[in-house]
């Protein structure tokens, strides 16, 4: 008797189990599928080729090209990521094999406060501080190009410090000792043996920051100045992909929000593909250190 | 791993030797210029949520407070209710959906099928991860405030961070459950448990600081949110009466001060310290509770 009421209890539970991951997996999809159906309209009633051969973004006018935006969200993550990568990569250096052990636990604390300021502060910050300096320095509005650049790189730096730090620890350490024992000194180790070996895990680390400085809305929304136009000058305003969405979702209506809404959907395919190569990169870092 | 043992030195200076000395220059310069832009940002906000004059600020009455003149004066206290009611929704579904994905995926696996839906699952909370808040945003206004039909309501705001912090939460309760030993899965086992049993009685009381851990690190990812909350719990700054009206939470509060409102820098200044703290308080819980772990 009681064993048909476990048998009953475990089967019930599985089911359960089941249904909710099910329902976890299929958030993606849903995104998916919601953002696409909201989409379709760009693609009937608009056609796909107004969004890049269209003279500029003037929506109610009929106006659909998402090229000066896209470059700007391309521009802004470039010169994010050509930022962080460097400085990134020497912080977990600097954790790992320069720092005495108490002053990296205090830096890594720190590095980790930094990951944890939400990005609407990140963005008050830089509107108070950095963009008048901008304009004191640079001249015109200061709320520019180089300010959002600036914000995004304060923003993954923590991302890809903290990542290209486990991924320096994964490599093995008998190449550790063994460059060691060829008398190598710290730097002659590093660019000789452990980033070479790093590499993929270091590639995964800037490419999921970069991922997450595309994404990346709020801070850039509220220093970048956000007029349409082609990045070009730093001192410039831009408006990104991300930024168009949070500043006209709110009164977007017909083809218009049909327009939001393919942005949404680029942003989330170039994110997406992002991610599952990162992950792939991963991968292949885990199984190279496990062949070792 | 023992620490690597040092290189040995030449006794005469070499090319190594000043490289050596120029990249360690450069790590030592590097980390101090990122802990000073820490400091910077930290001594911004202090000094202009106190406006210069330390302890002058009564930030206890403050928080209570009601909002007056768009929020240029008095309080946040709205707010911070609004706030708390989208995070009770968030956790309200994100906690049961992910505890019992993370079970599926840690507890489960013996038949092929288990293991196939497992695959699939972490790939796409992978992907889920990765997701744009702002996409999120698009997501929950169609899908909670259209299609469900909840408009501006905080049900909604709570409902898309829930899908937000769901990979956050899943991944540290996973791992939070497969440090628990097996052994003792076993020795439920020998002891005539059922996996129900031996799930609640043995593994989710061992695996509780790994579970509080996913709680810490979603509500702070859920506190941090703005953009996906912009067109889903919406901006309205009353008290909210219900869950089906809309509250505007202090991230975005700090957002429509600082963009919006004439003369809300003061009131931005004092929030973003608020939700500064909360978060910082919110990752001392998470490093003090992780630490505690399942002893074997």
């Amino acid at each position: 008797m009681f064993e048909r009421h476990y048998q009953f209890v475990d089967r019930a539970g599985a089911v359960v189990l089941r249904g909710c991951g099910v329902v976890s997996a299929s958030v993606v999809l849903l995104i998916v599928g919601f953002l696409m159906w909201k989409a379709w309209p760009a693609a009937t009633e608009i056609g796909l080729l107004h969004f890049v051969g269209d003279t500029g973004w003037h929506p109610t006018e009929g106006a659909f090209s998402l090229v000066a935006m896209a470059l700007a969200t391309v521009a802004v993550t470039l010169g994010a990521v050509l930022l962080a990568a460097p400085l990134g990569v020497a912080s977990a250096a600097f954790t790992r094999f320069y720092a005495p052990r108490w002053v990296a636990g205090v830096y890594r604390r720190g590095v980790e406060v930094l990951a944890g300021i939400p990005s609407v502060v990140f963005g008050f910050w830089g509107l108070v501080t950095l963009v008048p300096l901008i304009a004191r320095w640079g001249g015109g509005a200061g709320a520019s190009l180089l300010a959002a650049v600036c914000v995004l790189t304060l923003m993954i730096l923590p991302t890809i410090a903290l990542l290209s730090e486990t991924a320096l620890g994964a490599v093995s350490g008998d190449s550790q000792r063994g460059a060691a024992a060829l008398g190598l000194g710290k730097w002659a180790m590093l660019r000789r043996v452990l980033l070479p070996a790093a590499l993929p895990g270091l590639a995964s680390a800037v490419l999921l920051a970069a991922m997450r400085a595309v994404g990346e809305t709020m801070a850039v929304l509220m220093v970048a100045g956000n007029v349409v136009r082609l990045p070009g000058n730093p001192l410039a305003p831009v408006r990104v992909l991300t930024a168009n969405i949070a500043l006209e979702m709110g009164y977007a209506y017909g083809p218009h929000r049909a327009a939001l809404f393919l942005s949404g959907v680029l942003l989330l395919g170039l994110v997406a593909g992002g991610v599952l190569l990162a992950d792939l990169l991963g991968r292949r870092e885990r199984q190279a250190v496990r062949r070792g | 791993m023992p620490p690597p043992p040092k290189a040995l030195e030449a006794p005469w200076p070499t090319v190594s030797h000043v490289a050596d000395r120029v990249a360690a220059g450069v790590a030592w310069t590097v980390a101090l210029g990122v802990a000073a832009v820490l400091l910077w940002i930290v001594w911004g906000l202090l000094r202009g949520a106190t406006d210069g004059e330390w302890g002058g600020w009564e930030w206890w009455e403050w928080i209570a407070q009601k909002p007056q003149k768009l929020g240029v004066q008095g309080g946040i206290g709205p707010v911070l209710v609004s706030t708390m009611m989208i995070l009770a929704v968030c956790l309200g579904a994100a906690l049961p959906l992910g505890l019992g994905t993370a079970v599926l995926l840690t507890e489960t696996g013996a038949t092929r099928g288990d293991a196939r839906l497992a695959r699939l699952v972490r790939r796409s909370l992978d992907v889920l991860a990765g997701v744009p808040s702002i996409v999120f945003g698009l997501f929950g206004s169609v899908l909670f405030c259209e299609v469900m039909g909840m408009g501006f309501s905080i049900k909604a705001g709570g409902l898309t961070l829930a899908c937000m912090v769901l990979p956050i939460f899943i991944r540290a309760a996973e791992e939070g459950l497969r440090a628990v030993p097996e052994t003792w899965r076993h020795g439920a086992a020998a002891l005539g448990l059922s996996r129900a049993a031996t799930l609640r009685r043995v593994v989710l009381p061992a695996a509780l600081p790994g579970l509080m851990v996913g709680l810490v690190l979603g509500m702070g990812r859920a506190l941090a949110e703005t953009a996906a909350l912009l067109f889903t719990a919406g901006t309205v700054l009353r008290m909210p009466g219900s869950l089906n009206d809309s509250g505007r939470a202090l991230s975005v509060h700090i957002y429509e001060l600082s963009m919006f409102v004439n003369g809300g820098e003061p009131a931005a200044y004092r929030s973003a310290m608020v939700l500064v703290g909360i978060l910082l308080v919110i990752n001392m819980l998470a490093a003090g509770v992780g630490r505690l772990g399942v002893r074997v």
